[in-house]
């Protein structure tokens, strides 16, 4: 691996940051430049959130445009149907399959799109789990950041013990390790 | 050793690395993460201030005083602090003082799009600006340099996508800085006319020799490659070009006030076509045209939002980007919400039943605008609530201000709306003002400020009584309520609202994200019992939804703060188990 564009989309209070972190810190260990973007403040407050992360010799500009993400970690359905036009023609996306309805679709105004998971098989290379069950069964909900990272590590054929690394470094040493359980199962979901 | 960085962390990493050991701000997105790492640092006394004004006052205070200080604070907060801004500029400095402001492009976060380098040229104060973690940290050790030599405050400037990136930083130790003495000096330091015309040729002398310096110091740098186009860019434009135009000679500017015009004359020479490239204003563009060099800038960039490598790509080189639509059915937006258990829910359902005209402010029920609340009606600056109600009283009269309430949060009123509660006591105003104290600064992320009883480094103080601050300044209709109490505080306002004199509700229950707040058990919908009335529809949580056949409770979201059971008249909605 040369490089990697790669975009986090999901709902604000999904744990995206933490998981933005760890990237960074595997980024660097493997000694790469790496830019980290983020977005703080009133997008948090259950809004559509994303960040870019981007590995490379040499890192300029922070973000990632449509059609040039290499990998798309959607941490909600909906936010993956909204983000896919960032992909590159080859690029790949895990998408958690939890639904979280915006609030034109809560007080009945709109309906959340059907199928989304489906359709997006159609056109693009698409990796689904049930991240919130697999971290739920883990002990804990907050871990679906950490599932996902595991499927990321697995596709992208990372050295696993970097991100183990990373992990130790950067998640709190009194749920370190339901996340290294919840990491595992990530692993080994798309064997 | 390298260590990842966001820039506010790298500025605390800098000023730290500096001797830095004085730090005041008020919180505002994207600047609030400075302060709070520099809170980390033991060495260095930081606080909350009640605002950016009083923020900037002690961070003088304690450059008078011989200490390397720093002070923080968003775009909007330059503003509240510009009084100051502009005398210590004639003053200048003892030990550096050094003011951070972070411009927020494209509005992410913010009620305006304002462009604060003019403040610099406006001050007659030099400006530095980074494009990232480790210029973010460099940039500030300079300016406490600058500042001492030159004898002048130094505003750093960030935009978000600076403040909120991170990348990689190479930490250093600390400096060992020596407290500078104390001298009297009144000529210096006591702005009367007298003096001030005397320290306003000192400002003179030192933006000429800055103009100087500017052309010669590292901070601006000329990266030289193709003689067919240049660019002169700043911050994270530069980053942009440099990903855009890889074979574009490029002059990045890091002290954007004064300008280096020797450098930009000399660059603009060395290449056919000339851009300048930058987010917001023509702030470079028109000092450079002034200068009789012809380049291009805002005929082909906007003045608003945020720039890209791709637009420039698209707008400077004419690259179009082709992008495959793959969705063709519509993506429903995400707006923020107000989280499930915040306390403002129950506030804002009582205000748009009683259908009022609400004059809000900034902080986190600035999202009571949205539907479906829809319950605010103006939003203008922080502490402005109190005065727009105030002046719409005296525009429409007492019967247009008995269907009117002023809403703001604890932080919020502390930082300026106190000042228009005075005023409407004073000038016989009649307003009901609600204040919403949730013990904490919600919006920016949980800060402590001077009505929770506790400092920045968690330390317990002093806490102000808002209920008797309000009866000293003259209002005798002080009313506190818990806004979950939906009954009471609707009785409660429409008391207020009627009173032909000023009257405040304290609308106190605390954020629903603080971690002692604690609820028990989530809530469910009784299909047998709901009547499809909807009522629970209207206080806007985003755990209930409405499925059309029926309505339902989103387990994975309620947090069970049990409001909605207090809008059902059916008690259709139960604790899940029982």
């Amino acid at each position: 691996m040369e490089k990697l564009n790669l975009l986090i989309v999901g709902v604000g209070g999904q744990g995206t940051l933490l998981a933005s972190r760890i990237l960074g810190t595997v980024a660097l260990k493997m000694n790469f430049d790496v830019k980290v973007s983020e977005v703080h403040g009133m997008s948090q407050r259950g809004g559509s959130v994303e960040t870019y992360v981007k590995f490379g010799k040499k890192i300029y500009s922070p973000l990632v445009g449509k059609g040039e993400a290499d990998l798309i970690i959607a941490f909600e359905k909906l936010e993956a149907l909204r983000w896919v036009d960032y992909l590159t023609e080859d690029g790949k996306m895990i998408i958690n399959e939890q639904e979280i309805d915006p609030m034109p679709v809560i007080i009945g105004k709109v309906k959340y799109p059907e199928n989304i998971t489906s359709t997006l098989k159609e056109t693009h290379h698409v990796y689904s789990l049930d991240a919130l069950k697999i971290a739920s069964q883990c002990g804990t909900t907050k871990a679906v950041n950490i599932v996902l990272l595991g499927v990321m590590c697995r596709l992208t054929g990372i050295d696993k013990k970097i991100f183990l690394e990373a992990i130790n470094e950067v998640v709190p040493a009194k749920v370190l390790a339901v996340n290294l359980k919840a990491f595992e199962e990530g692993y080994n979901y798309h064997k | 050793m390298k260590k990842l960085m966001l820039g506010n962390e790298a500025v605390a990493r800098g000023a730290y690395e500096a001797g830095c050991t004085v730090a005041a701000a008020y919180p505002g997105t994207p600047s609030t993460e400075i302060t709070e790492n520099l809170a980390k640092y033991d060495e260095i006394y930081s606080e909350w201030s009640p605002n950016e004004k009083v923020a900037l006052e002690v961070a003088i205070g304690a450059s008078i005083g011989g200490a390397r200080s720093i002070c923080s604070m968003k775009h909007v907060g330059l503003n509240v602090a510009a009084d100051p801004l502009f005398t210590v500029s004639y003053t200048g400095v003892n030990g550096g003082l050094v003011i951070m402001v972070a411009d927020d492009p494209g509005m992410h976060s913010s009620q305006n799009e304002q462009d604060s380098r003019y403040y610099a040229r406006a001050s007659k104060v030099p400006m530095l600006e980074p494009s990232d973690s480790q210029e973010c940290k460099d940039f500030v050790k300079m300016a406490f340099l600058i500042s001492e030599q030159f004898d002048t405050p130094v505003i750093v400037r960030l935009t978000t996508r600076v403040s909120h990136s991170q990348s990689s930083v190479e930490i250093c130790e600390k400096e060992n800085y020596q407290l500078k003495d104390y001298v009297k000096d009144a000529n210096k330091y006591v702005m009367m006319p007298a003096m001030a015309r005397r320290r306003h040729v000192e400002v003179e002398k030192r933006m000429a020799a800055l103009k100087e310096y500017s052309n010669k110091n590292e901070l601006n740098r000329e990266e030289i490659d193709s003689s067919e186009v240049g660019v002169i860019t700043s911050g994270i434009s530069y980053q942009y070009v440099k990903e855009a135009m890889p074979n574009a000679s490029v002059l990045k500017i890091g002290m954007i006030h004064p300008i280096p015009e020797k450098l930009i004359s000399e660059f603009a020479e060395k290449v056919k076509t000339l851009y300048v490239v930058e987010e917001l204003e023509p702030f470079f563009e028109d000092q450079i045209l002034k200068l009789g060099i012809k380049v291009i800038g805002k005929q082909k960039l906007s003045v608003m939002g945020e720039l890209s490598a791709q637009i420039i790509a698209e707008k400077l080189l004419g690259i179009k980007f082709e992008t495959t639509q793959t969705s063709n059915q519509p993506i429903p937006v995400r707006p923020p919400v107000m989280c499930p258990g915040c306390p403002h829910r129950g506030m804002f359902y009582v205000l748009k039943k009683l259908k009022l005209n609400v004059s809000g402010d900034i902080g986190c029920y600035t999202l009571g605008a949205l539907p479906p609340n829809e319950s605010i009606d103006t939003c203008i600056c922080m502490g402005a609530s109190i005065g727009v109600a105030h002046g719409m009283e005296k525009a429409r009269g007492a019967e247009f201000r008995k269907k009117t309430v002023a809403i703001l949060g604890d932080s919020t009123f502390i930082h300026s709306g106190i000042t228009g509660l005075i005023d409407v006591v004073y000038n016989k105003g009649n307003s009901t003002v609600l204040i919403l104290d949730n013990s904490i600064t919600g919006m920016t992320g949980h800060q402590q400020n001077p009505t929770t009883g506790f400092t920045i480094k968690g330390e317990p103080t002093k806490q102000v009584d808002l209920e008797l601050l309000c009866k000293a300044v003259g209002i005798e209709r002080v009313t506190v309520v818990d806004p979950f109490n939906v009954k009471e505080f609707e009785k409660v306002v429409k008391a207020e609202i009627e009173a032909d004199e000023p009257s405040v509700i304290i609308s106190q229950r605390p954020c629903a994200l603080l971690k002692y707040v604690k609820f028990e058990g989530c809530q469910t919908i009784s299909q047998d019992k709901c009547k499809k009335c909807r009522m629970c529809m209207k206080i806007g949580c985003p755990a209930i939804v409405d499925k059309g056949e029926h309505l339902e409770i989103n387990a994975t979201l309620c947090v069970g703060c049990k409001l909605c059971t207090k809008v059902c008249s059916f008690n259709a909605i139960e604790r899940v188990g029982e």
